[in-house]
C-alpha cells in the first residue's frame, strides 16, 4: 500500500492533459512503441476528433524511482467538461493527488478553477504542473503568478514541462512518489470500494472500475453494491494497464476492474460503494448521486420508417452511457421519436454525433429545455420535459425555472461586455475577484434555460476567446415564463415550441422567424412563419413562392455535372421533413440555438 | 473498349475553340483571352482528330460543331486543316450539320465566305441582345448595330440556317425590352433561336461582382416572367419550342444538340470537351497547356466516368424532360424495366407541370409524358423528384 499513488489530472480544454497522459504511459514504459498512438486513453473516434475526454478512464504504471523502488501509479483520466462534472467529482474522490496542468500560453481558466476546488476540497495534494512552455507564446512567470495566486504554492513546487517534447516528464512521475501521499486505509475492515466509472463490454457485460478504501476483494466474492442494494457475484476482478490484467485478490489503494455479469449499465452507479454481502461495510462513501439530466430534448428519425432502428441505437448507446435516460414521446409535427434527457449541451451533442455516425441514423433533435416545475392552482407539481407537456394557461399558479451560479474568467477590458451579456441573459452579478492584474474572475447567477441557447458562443465571441466558463445548479425560482409557438401555414408545428420569459418572446420570436426564413428553402407556394403565444401571433415573415428552378444550357459538357447536382438535391430532399405541404430542412430544428449567427 | 464502343453510331463530332478576345461576364466555359497558343493548340487539336479516330470506327459523323470560346477567331488556314483532318479520319455524311459559333464583330465577308467553302452550313451568332444597355452589362464586345448588320450579312452570303442566341432576365431589362429583342430577332433572316435566362455560375466576373455589390444580381421573378413571354411569343409566330432554351422555325431543329438530348454518341476535341458512347463519358483536361503538352506526347488527357443503368436513367430523365419528345415510357420499360416506378413517381407530383401524348405506330402505342409551359419553370426540380436510387 505505501508503494501506491492514486492521482489524476485538471486540465482545461487544450491545455495538453492528453499529450502529457501518453509521455508518462511512454516513460514509464506502459505502452511500448508500437502501441503509441495519440491520446490513448480517449478511444472514441469523437474523443480523439475533438480532444476532449467524455468518459473516464483508469491506467496503471510501474514506475522504479529514484530511491530504486517500485511504484505503482495510478493515473485517472477524468472529463474536462461541466456536463460531466459529477463523474470528475468521483474520479477526484478516488484519488489522493492531482496534477493541475496549465497551458502557459493559455493561463489559468474557469473549467480549471471549479475542478481544482473539488480537489482542494477532497484535500488531495496538488502538484502544479506548467505545460507546453516551448510553445513561443509561452507566459511562465505570468501564469507561474496565477498558480500560486490560486493555490498558495512556492514557485519551486510548480512544474515546468512539455508534452510535445517530453521535457520534464520524469520530473512529474518523480514528484507524484514524492509529494502525494500513499493510500491510508484498513485492510482487515470490511470492503469500501467506490465505483468511479463503469464501460460496457458487449462479450462481458458492464465493467465498473473502482478504488479499495477499506479491505480485501477476492475473485468470487459475493459482493453488495451498497446504494442500488443489488447483490452478485465478483466474476472476476483485476487491475487496468494497457489491457485489463486479472487478479486473484486487491486490497487496500487498489484501483481496478470488477465484473459481475451485468448487462446494462444504468445497473451499475457511479459513486455507489461496493462492500461485501458476507460483513459489509456499516455506509457507503460519501458522495453518492443519482445524476439527473437537466437538458431535453426530442430525438426524431427524418424518415419514420427508422424508429425501431433508432430505439435500438439509443438502446444500445444508453449501455454505454448510463447518464442518456428516454421515453418515447409522439409529436404532432415529427410522428414517433424520443424525449431524451442529457447532463449538458455537449452531451446532447455527442449522442447526436454518435447516433448519425456510429448508427448511421438520420436524426431531427427538438430545441433542447431545461426541466420546469410547474405549479398548477390546485397545488399539484408537473415536471415539464417537454414544452407541449406545459397544463392549461388557466390552470396554472406558477412555473419556476432552474438558476445556475456561474463563474466566467476573464481579461479585465472584457468585464462589461460580459456584464451585459448576463444582464440580457436575466443574470445577476454577484462577485468579482481579480485573480491577477490580467484575469479576473466574474461570478453570477442565472436562469439555466439561458445558457443553453446561445450564451456560450455569445461569450466566446465578445471575449475574443479569452473567457471560460463553468457553473452548477443552484435551486429553482418562479419566473414569467411562456410558451412559444411556431406555425407554419397556420400549422403550429409542435418541434419548435419553446419555453421561454414572456420579456424576451416577442424578440425571440421574430428572430426565430426570420432565421426559419433564411433555412427553409423556397417552395412552389407561400409560406406564413409565425411566432404565437397562445392564440396571440407575436411575429411573422414570409417566403415567397419559388418561380423557377431550371438551368438554362444542358449540352454535352453540362449533363454529367447537371446530373450529379440534382442527384446530390436528392439527397438534400430525404433530410427534409413534411409538414402539410411545407417541406423543412433537418438544420431548422436546431436554428433556435443560432439566432445570431 | 474498341469493340463495344463500335457497336454505337457516334452522332456527333464537338470542337470546342478555348480562346476568346474578352471575357464576357457571364461565363463560365473554358476559354484563354491570350492567343499565344493558338498555333499550338491547332496542332494538338489535329493529333487529338486522329487519336480518337479509334472511338468511332466507320460510323458516319451528322454533325460537327465548333463550339467555345470563339470558334470566329480560327483563321482560313487553321480551318483548312481542321477540316481536312477531320475528312481524312472521319465518314462524314454529305448532309452532315456543320456549325460553327460566332461573335457579331469576327463576321465579315470574306470570313463568310472561307466558311461557306469549308463545308460549314450553320451559323450560330452570338447575338445576346439588340440592347446596348444589357450588352454592356454582359460586357459583350460587339454593339447592338454590329450584330443586326453581322446577321443579314451572313444570310446575303448564303447561309440559310442561322441561329443566334438571345439571354434574358438580365438585370434592368424589362419586359418591353425583352419583347423588343424577340421582335427584333423575328424580323431577321433566322430559322433558330437559343433563349437562356441569365445565370450566374461560380468564378465568373458576374458572380464576383455581385459579391461585391458591384452589379445587381438577376431576379428570378422577372426570368420567370420574360420566360412566359417568350414561351406565348414563340407559340404566337409559329416558332416551334423543342427544348427548355431552344426554339426554331420547322424543321429547323438542331441535329447536333438534339443528339445531347437524345441520348445519342459524340466525342468531343479540344480542352474541356466531353465525349460520350453511351456507356461511359470522358471529358479533357480543362487546361490549354497541358492539353497542348499531353498531345504532343501523343497522348489524351481525359477524365472517365462509366455509368450505371441507374445514372443512365437518370440522365434520360432529365434531358428527356426539357425536350418535347419527352419521356417515352415504352422506351423506359424497354431498357430499364421502371415503367411502373415512374408512372408513381410522376403520379405523386402536381399534375399541371406534365402534359402527355399517346403515340401511335406499327411498333405500337407510345405514352409520353412532357413538361407543360408551367413545369418547365421547374425542370430541375421536377427532374430530382423522377430520379431513382
Amino acid at each position: 500500500m505505501k508503494n501506491i499513488r492514486n492521482f489524476c489530472i485538471i486540465a482545461h480544454i487544450d491545455h495538453g492533459k492528453s499529450t502529457l497522459a501518453d509521455r508518462l504511459l511512454s516513460t514509464t514504459g506502459t505502452v511500448s512503441q508500437r502501441e503509441e498512438q495519440d491520446q490513448i486513453l480517449d478511444d472514441m473516434d469523437i474523443e480523439r476528433e475533438r480532444g476532449i475526454t467524455i468518459k473516464s478512464h483508469a491506467i496503471q504504471m510501474q514506475y522504479k524511482h529514484t530511491d530504486n523502488v517500485d511504484y505503482i501509479l495510478n493515473l485517472i483520466d477524468t472529463p474536462g467538461h461541466v456536463d460531466f462534472s459529477y463523474e470528475v467529482s468521483r474520479s477526484i474522490a478516488a484519488c489522493e493527488g492531482v496534477l493541475l496542468i496549465v497551458d502557459a500560453s493559455q493561463g489559468i481558466q474557469a473549467q480549471t478553477i471549479s475542478n481544482l476546488y473539488l480537489a482542494l476540497e477532497n484535500d488531495l495534494e496538488i502538484i502544479p504542473v506548467l505545460n507546453k512552455i516551448d510553445m513561443p507564446g509561452a507566459m511562465i512567470e505570468e501564469v507561474a503568478d496565477q498558480i500560486i495566486d490560486l493555490i498558495g504554492c512556492e514557485r519551486e513546487e510548480i512544474l515546468e514541462a512539455s508534452g510535445k517534447t517530453g521535457q520534464g516528464v520524469e520530473k512529474i512521475l518523480e514528484a507524484v512518489v514524492e509529494r502525494i501521499p500513499a493510500p491510508k486505509g484498513d485492510k482487515d475492515a470490511p470492503l469500501q470500494a467506490m465505483i468511479f466509472d463503469s464501460v460496457f463490454n458487449s462479450y462481458r457485460g458492464v465493467i465498473a472500475y473502482f478504488r479499495i478504501f477499506n479491505g480485501t476483494l477476492k475473485k468470487k466474492d459475493k459482493v453488495k453494491f451498497f446504494n442500488t442494494g443489488q447483490n452478485y457475484f465478483a466474476d472476476e476482478i483485476g487491475v487496468l494497464e494497457l489491457n485489463p490484467l486479472e487478479k486473484k485478490e486487491l486490497s487496500v489503494g487498489d484501483v481496478g476492474y470488477i465484473i459481475t455479469g451485468v448487462k446494462e449499465s444504468k445497473e451499475i452507479k457511479v459513486g455507489d460503494t461496493i462492500t461485501l454481502q458476507e460483513n459489509p461495510c456499516e455506509e457507503a462513501i460519501k458522495g453518492f448521486e443519482d445524476v439527473k439530466p437537466m437538458v431535453f430534448a426530442g430525438i426524431y428519425p427524418i424518415d419514420s420508417d427508422d424508429y425501431e432502428d433508432l430505439r435500438d441505437s439509443i438502446e444500445k448507446l444508453q449501455l454505454n452511457d448510463a447518464s442518456l435516460v428516454f421515453e418515447p414521446e409522439t409529436s404532432i409535427a415529427l410522428g414517433f421519436g424520443f424525449r431524451c434527457g442529457f447532463l449538458g449541451m455537449l452531451h446532447l451533442e455527442i449522442i447526436q454525433e454518435r447516433l448519425e455516425r456510429e448508427y448511421d441514423l438520420g436524426i431531427i433533435i427538438t430545441t433542447p429545455q431545461v426541466t420546469y416545475d410547474c405549479f398548477t392552482t390546485k397545488g399539484e407539481k408537473v415536471v415539464i420535459h417537454n414544452p407541449s407537456d406545459l397544463p392549461d394557461p388557466s390552470t396554472i399558479d406558477r412555473i419556476e425555472e432552474p438558476y445556475i451560479k456561474a463563474q466566467v474568467i476573464t481579461k479585465p477590458e472584457f468585464i462589461g461586455s460580459i456584464m451585459n451579456l448576463c444582464m440580457e441573459k436575466r443574470g445577476v452579478l454577484t462577485n468579482q475577484v481579480y485573480l491577477s492584474t490580467s484575469r479576473v474572475e466574474i461570478t453570477f447567477e442565472m436562469p439555466m434555460a439561458e445558457i443553453v441557447f446561445d450564451f456560450y458562443d455569445k461569450l466566446k465571441s465578445i471575449s475574443k476567446g479569452y473567457a471560460s466558463f463553468d457553473y452548477y445548479m443552484t435551486d429553482f425560482k418562479a419566473g414569467n415564463l411562456v410558451r412559444m409557438d411556431i406555425k407554419l401555414n397556420g400549422d403550429n408545428v409542435d418541434a419548435f415550441s419553446t419555453m421561454i420569459h414572456r420579456d424576451k418572446a416577442y424578440n425571440f420570436g421574430s428572430k426565430l422567424c426570420k432565421k426559419l426564413r433564411e433555412l427553409i428553402p423556397k417552395q412552389q407556394f407561400v409560406i406564413a412563419i409565425q411566432a404565437a403565444i397562445g392564440m396571440k401571433i407575436i411575429a411573422r415573415e414570409t417566403i415567397s413562392a419559388m418561380r423557377k428552378d431550371v438551368t438554362a444550357k444542358c449540352y454535352g459538357g453540362d449533363i454529367s455535372r447537371k446530373r450529379k447536382l440534382l442527384e446530390k438535391q436528392k439527397k438534400g430532399k430525404k433530410k427534409m421533413r413534411q409538414f402539410g405541404k411545407v417541406e423543412v430542412p433537418q438544420k431548422a430544428f436546431l436554428a433556435v440555438l443560432k439566432l445570431d449567427d | 473498349m474498341l469493340s463495344f464502343a463500335k457497336k454505337y453510331l457516334m452522332a456527333g463530332i464537338y470542337i470546342h475553340i478555348p480562346f476568346c478576345k474578352t471575357a464576357c461576364n457571364y461565363c463560365n466555359f473554358h476559354f484563354s483571352t491570350s492567343m499565344n497558343m493558338k498555333n499550338d493548340f491547332v496542332q494538338a487539336l489535329l493529333k487529338e482528330i486522329e487519336l480518337r479516330n479509334i472511338y468511332l470506327g466507320l460510323e458516319t459523323i451528322e454533325s460537327i460543331y465548333f463550339g467555345g470560346g470563339t470558334p470566329s477567331l480560327l483563321e482560313a488556314e487553321d480551318l483548312k486543316q481542321i477540316f481536312e483532318a477531320l475528312y481524312k479520319q472521319y465518314k462524314i455524311a454529305s448532309d452532315a450539320e456543320i456549325t460553327l459559333e460566332a461573335n457579331p464583330d469576327d463576321i465579315d465577308k470574306e470570313k463568310l465566305l472561307v466558311w461557306k467553302q469549308s463545308g460549314i452550313n450553320r451559323l450560330s451568332i452570338g447575338t445576346q441582345s439588340f440592347i446596348e444597355r444589357d450588352l454592356q452589362f454582359m460586357k459583350r464586345v460587339h454593339t447592338a448595330e454590329e450584330a443586326k448588320k453581322s446577321i443579314l450579312l451572313a444570310a446575303e452570303s448564303g447561309f440559310d440556317n442561322i441561329t443566334i442566341d438571345l439571354i434574358y432576365g438580365v438585370p434592368n431589362q424589362s419586359e418591353m425590352d425583352w419583347l423588343s429583342n424577340l421582335s427584333m430577332a423575328m424580323d431577321l433572316p433566322i430559322q433558330h433561336l437559343s433563349c437562356y435566362a441569365l445565370t450566374v455560375e461560380e468564378d465568373t466576373i458576374l458572380f464576383h461582382d455581385i459579391r461585391k455589390g458591384k452589379t445587381a444580381a438577376p431576379i428570378d421573378e422577372n426570368a420567370s416572367t420574360h420566360f412566359d413571354i417568350l414561351m406565348a411569343f414563340a407559340a404566337e409566330n409559329g416558332i416551334e419550342h423543342y427544348e427548355i432554351s431552344n426554339f426554331c422555325k420547322p424543321g429547323f431543329e438542331s441535329k447536333h444538340n438534339t443528339s445531347y438530348w437524345q441520348n445519342k454518341a459524340y466525342i468531343g476535341l479540344g480542352p474541356s470537351a466531353h465525349s460520350f458512347n453511351k456507356i461511359s463519358r470522358q471529358w479533357n483536361i480543362a487546361n490549354n497547356k497541358k492539353y497542348i503538352d499531353a498531345l504532343n506526347e501523343n497522348k489524351l488527357l481525359f477524365e472517365e466516368e462509366t455509368l450505371t443503368k441507374t445514372e443512365r436513367l437518370n440522365e434520360y430523365i432529365m434531358t428527356g424532360l426539357r425536350t418535347k419528345w419527352g419521356i417515352d415510357l415504352s422506351y423506359i420499360d424497354e431498357v430499364f424495366d421502371k415503367k411502373k416506378e415512374l408512372m408513381n413517381k410522376i403520379g405523386n407530383e402536381d399534375q399541371s407541370l406534365f402534359e402527355w401524348e399517346i403515340k401511335r405506330s406499327k411498333k405500337g402505342t407510345a405514352f409520353i409524358y412532357k413538361l407543360s409551359n408551367k413545369g418547365m419553370h421547374f425542370a430541375d426540380r421536377i427532374a430530382s423528384n423522377l430520379f431513382f436510387d
